[in-house]
Formats: C-alpha cells, sequence, structure tokens
C-alpha cells in the first residue's frame, strides 16, 4: 500500500488564533479515513489546505505524491470534494450546475448526460432537473452538492460533514454508493464528521481532532484498546474528556439548516 | 477552451435570468439622458455646442458599461459569499482559465448592456454620424468593458465580504465616471481638472466613442485605442495575478 495523502506538521494561524496546531497523519490509497471531532477543531481548515483553498502557514502536505502547496494544478487533478459550505450556483439549474461540474472536470462528452441522469436519480432530484437551484430546500441542495461531487471519480475524494442535515435513510443510501466506489474503483475517501456513529460504521481508520490537534489515529479496535474501552463513544471521552453529541453541532449550523429545509 | 467557454456561458446565463437587474440597470441611463440631455440641452445650445443628447450619448454608453463591468468583476465577492468560487477553485483546470472566461463573460454582458443604451437612445433621434464606423465604437465598448470587468476582479480577489463596495462605489466607480468626460466637453478644463482627466482610463474610452459615434474627439482615436489596450492588458495581468491567489 502506498500513501496518497501525507500531512506533515500542518500549522495553520488565524491572526494569531491556531486553528490547526501541527497536524501529522497518513492516509493510505484504498482506504476510508475519518476525521472525528466536534465543531471548530479544525477539520474544515485541514480540508481546505488540502484542496488548495488555503496555504498553511508552516507544514507539508501531498496528495498522491504533489504538494498541496506548491504543486497545485497537480494536486486539484487527483482528487473530488463535497464541501461542507454550500458551493452550487443557486441561479443555475440542478441540470446546469452539474453540467458546469462535468465541463470543468472534463467528463467526455459521450458520458455527461448519462453520468448526470444517473446521478440526479441516484439522490431523486431528476425530476427536478430544470429547477433553479434557489428554488431547492436545504436538503435537497445537499443532495445535488453530493450528487455533484461523484460526477467523476478521482484518486481520492474528500467529503466535508457530507451527511450533516440528511434522514438516516438517504445518509444510509449515499454511503453505500460511496462504499462501492471505494471497493470497486480503489478511491480514497477522506471524510469528516463529528458523528460517532458515522466514523465507526463506516470508516477503515479514524483520527480524532479537538482543538486543531490529533489526539489519536487508528482503527476502531485500536482506538478501543488503547483507551481500554469498549465504543467509540467512551474512548473518545477517555481521550478528550468530552462528550461528542448532537448538540454539538452549533446552533449557526441548526439555523441554517433548518431555514434551508422549511424555507420554500 | 470548454473552461473559458463554460465560465463565460455562466455570466451571460444568470445576467439573462436577472430581469429585475437588466431593467434595473436601464432605468439610470434614460434618466440620465432625460434629465441631463434635456436638461441641460438649452444651455449647451446656447454656448454654440450643438445638441447636449448627441454629446451625451456616448457618455451615457460608457456609464452602463462602466457600471455593468464592475459588478460583473465585483460579482466575485458573491461568488465567495454563496460558497460557488470554491466549486471553481479547486476545479482541475488553471484558475487562469477560469478568470480569462468570467472576465470574457462579464464584459460581453456588459457591452450588450452598452449596446441596447445605444439602441434607447435611438429612441431620442440618436443614430451615428457614420455608420461605417460603428464596428469601431463595439470594439471601443468591448475593451471599456474588459478593462473595468477586470478592475472589478482585481479588487474582488482582495476582499473577503461587501463591506468595502460602498466605498469602491463612491471613491472609485463614481469619480471615473464623473471625471471622464462623459457629461462635459475635455476642452478649456481648469488644469488640475485636466490631469485627472488624462490619467483616467475611462476619458480615452469615452473619447474613442464619441469619434467614431459623432464624430468629434479630444485625444484621437489612435491615441485612445492604444491607452484603452495597454490598461486593459495591464489591469487584467494583475487581475489575473490576484485572483490566482485567492484563499477562502
Ligand atoms: N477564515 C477564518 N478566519 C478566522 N478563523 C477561522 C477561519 N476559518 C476557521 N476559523 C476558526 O478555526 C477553527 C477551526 O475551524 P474549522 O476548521 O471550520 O472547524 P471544524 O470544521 O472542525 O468544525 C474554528 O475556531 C474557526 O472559528
Ligand atoms: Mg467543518
Amino acid at each position: 500500500m502506498s500513501k496518497i495523502i501525507e500531512v506533515k506538521n500542518i500549522v495553520k494561524k488565524f491572526n494569531g488564533f491556531t486553528a490547526v496546531d501541527n497536524v501529522s497523519f497518513d492516509v493510505e490509497q484504498g482506504e476510508i479515513f475519518a476525521f472525528l471531532g466536534p465543531n471548530g477543531a479544525g477539520k474544515t481548515t485541514t480540508i481546505k489546505m488540502l484542496t488548495t483553498l488555503l496555504k498553511p502557514t508552516s507544514g507539508d502536505l501531498n496528495i498522491d505524491g504533489q504538494s498541496s502547496i506548491t504543486n497545485q494544478d497537480a494536486v486539484r487533478k487527483s482528487f473530488g470534494i463535497v464541501f461542507q459550505d454550500p458551493s452550487l450556483d443557486d441561479e443555475l439549474t440542478a441540470y446546469e450546475n452539474m453540467y458546469f461540474h462535468s465541463v470543468l472536470y472534463k467528463i467526455p462528452k459521450a458520458e455527461r448526460q448519462k453520468r448526470i441522469e444517473d446521478l440526479l436519480k441516484f439522490v431523486e432530484l431528476w425530476d427536478r432537473k430544470k429547477d433553479l437551484v434557489k428554488k431547492f430546500s436545504g436538503g435537497m441542495k445537499r443532495r445535488l452538492e453530493i450528487a455533484r461531487g461523484l460526477l467523476h471519480h478521482p484518486k481520492v475524494l474528500f467529503l466535508d460533514e457530507p451527511t450533516l442535515g440528511l434522514d438516516p435513510q438517504t445518509t444510509n443510501h449515499i454511503w453505500t454508493y460511496i462504499k462501492n466506489l471505494n471497493k470497486n474503483e480503489g478511491i480514497t475517501v477522506f471524510f469528516t464528521t463529528h458523528y460517532m456513529a458515522e466514523a465507526e460504521k463506516v470508516a477503515d481508520r479514524i483520527a480524532i481532532i479537538d482543538h486543531g490537534k490529533i489526539v489519536i489515529i487508528g482503527t476502531l479496535a485500536e482506538l478501543k484498546n488503547k483507551t481500554n474501552t469498549n465504543s467509540l463513544e467512551d474512548a473518545f471521552l477517555a481521550l478528550t474528556g468530552k462528550k461528542l453529541r448532537d448538540e454539538e453541532v452549533s446552533s449557526e449550523q441548526i439555523m441554517r439548516q433548518r431555514r434551508g429545509v422549511f424555507r420554500h | 477552451m470548454s473552461t473559458i467557454y463554460i465560465l463565460w456561458l455562466r455570466q451571460i446565463k444568470r445576467y439573462l435570468r436577472s430581469r429585475s437587474r437588466l431593467i434595473g440597470s436601464l432605468g439610470q441611463p434614460l434618466l440620465f439622458l432625460v434629465a441631463l440631455g434635456f436638461g441641460f440641452g438649452p444651455v449647451y445650445q446656447k454656448a454654440g455646442e450643438g445638441s447636449y443628447v448627441l454629446f451625451l450619448v456616448p457618455g451615457i454608453v460608457a456609464m452602463s458599461i462602466l457600471f455593468t463591468a464592475m459588478f460583473s468583476g465585483i460579482e466575485i465577492i458573491w461568488d465567495r459569499q454563496f460558497g460557488f468560487l470554491k466549486e471553481t477553485m479547486v476545479a482541475p483546470v488553471p484558475r487562469l482559465n477560469i478568470m480569462i472566461g468570467r472576465t470574457l463573460g462579464g464584459a460581453t454582458v456588459a457591452t450588450i448592456q452598452g449596446l441596447v443604451v445605444l439602441i434607447l437612445a435611438s429612441l431620442f433621434g440618436f443614430h451615428p454620424v457614420n455608420w461605417v464606423m460603428l464596428p469601431l465604437a463595439i470594439i471601443a465598448m468591448l475593451l471599456i468593458a474588459l478593462f473595468f470587468t477586470g478592475l472589478g476582479t482585481a479588487i474582488a480577489s482582495l476582499l473577503s465580504d461587501m463591506q468595502g463596495f460602498q466605498l469602491i462605489m463612491n471613491f472609485l466607480i463614481m469619480p471615473i465616471f464623473f471625471l471622464s468626460g462623459a457629461l462635459f466637453p475635455l476642452k478649456g478644463l481648469p488644469t488640475i481638472l485636466n490631469i485627472v482627466v488624462n490619467l483616467n482610463p475611462l476619458a480615452y474610452g469615452v473619447d474613442a466613442l464619441r469619434d467614431s459615434l459623432i464624430a468629434q474627439t479630444y485625444f484621437g482615436l489612435g491615441l485612445d485605442f492604444t491607452v484603452m489596450a495597454l490598461t486593459s492588458f495591464i489591469i487584467l495581468a494583475i487581475g489575473s495575478y490576484l485572483f490566482t491567489k485567492i484563499q477562502i
């Protein structure tokens, strides 16, 4: 196995506040790797640095042997991403958003339509394909973001809290799809979550991150072993001294979701 | 190529879809034409300068291009806030191409806007004195549009929210417009004003439009186009550089 993501001593400071504090880890090719931590732990900031959106204050990051700092164009060819925050064009239709992506990601013309259709059907938005995205509810937008992220098949797929705000059924449905991609095409999956169950169920290895620092990395069994506990929840408690609950989702995030879900 | 095209297309679609913006952006030039054109018309005529409306039309065309182009450039701030900018910034294509596509799209939209104003002006009896020169006028419009979309892009690349927007409006866009000769003839200005006008890229754009549409010029068409081409090139280079360095 080879290391497809390498992160060495990454630090990110925002005006003196250290959001990511000397983080190092590797992800093996073909792995499903989870970043588990409470809100504000530094998960999104780490993903932004890996995906060339943000420059670290210090440290090194590589994807597939290319530096996310000095070789951004090469790095951008190797990954796909579903962002935590909205990234759709509200003034375009669902189909146009997908099409735009397929052009940017150079999906062969002959395959574009079929792939877009398949994925829009998969997230149950095919009959809304001609609607402007601004008319969509929060959940629909989230599904569209995920469908768009799955249009092309990169070496590494980043998913930043992908299922936040989705119902359990849809969440399962989407994870089944992603796990298949991982198994059949060997796509490495790096996802962040603050749901224990999600990390437990889906990830090959889990890194727990808190206050910008990685507390522990390992398989579920290793985490439980090292902390002498029986569940991820207890392991988390033992390591960070606190519980990780859904209530910890910031009120801002909940507000955003509610606004999205009940609008319309 | 396909990247540039799809980003260009996006700008066009967004423009055509925002009807309110489309109509709203025609109200202002119309108001200027009617209020200033007919308001100052008699005084202008008495001063022996001919028709003020005729004189004003190229200036108002330049104005609507200036505003539309600046807004297109500054739209990057909206895209950043609504999140769409991320989608383009992680794409496996050179950011330069993204910037070029956006800018060409914005410039196209602004040029169309200028043409629409020109057509509206024909309702007031305006027409080019020499139709052969019309293509030159359109090239001038495109250059004005390119310059100010590039300027908007450069500024927007440096800002992370709309906070500075009012400042830009009041201390950059408005002065550029009012000190360009869009509203008054450039000959015989006080020295300081004259210097400022000479340093204003829009002054050359307005002059080129006036020359090609109503055969009146101050700088001469050669200088107009040289200055516009050069300044556009420089600002687009700066804009591209800043755009590729955006962090989110
Ligand atoms: N652009 C920014 N400017 C200032 N602080 C930021 C910025 N982005 C993130 N932060 C801060 O960095 C910390 C980590 O944020 P983030 O990476 O989004 O956490 P997570 O994704 O784990 O919830 C938070 O305290 C957040 O407020
Ligand atoms: Mg986050």
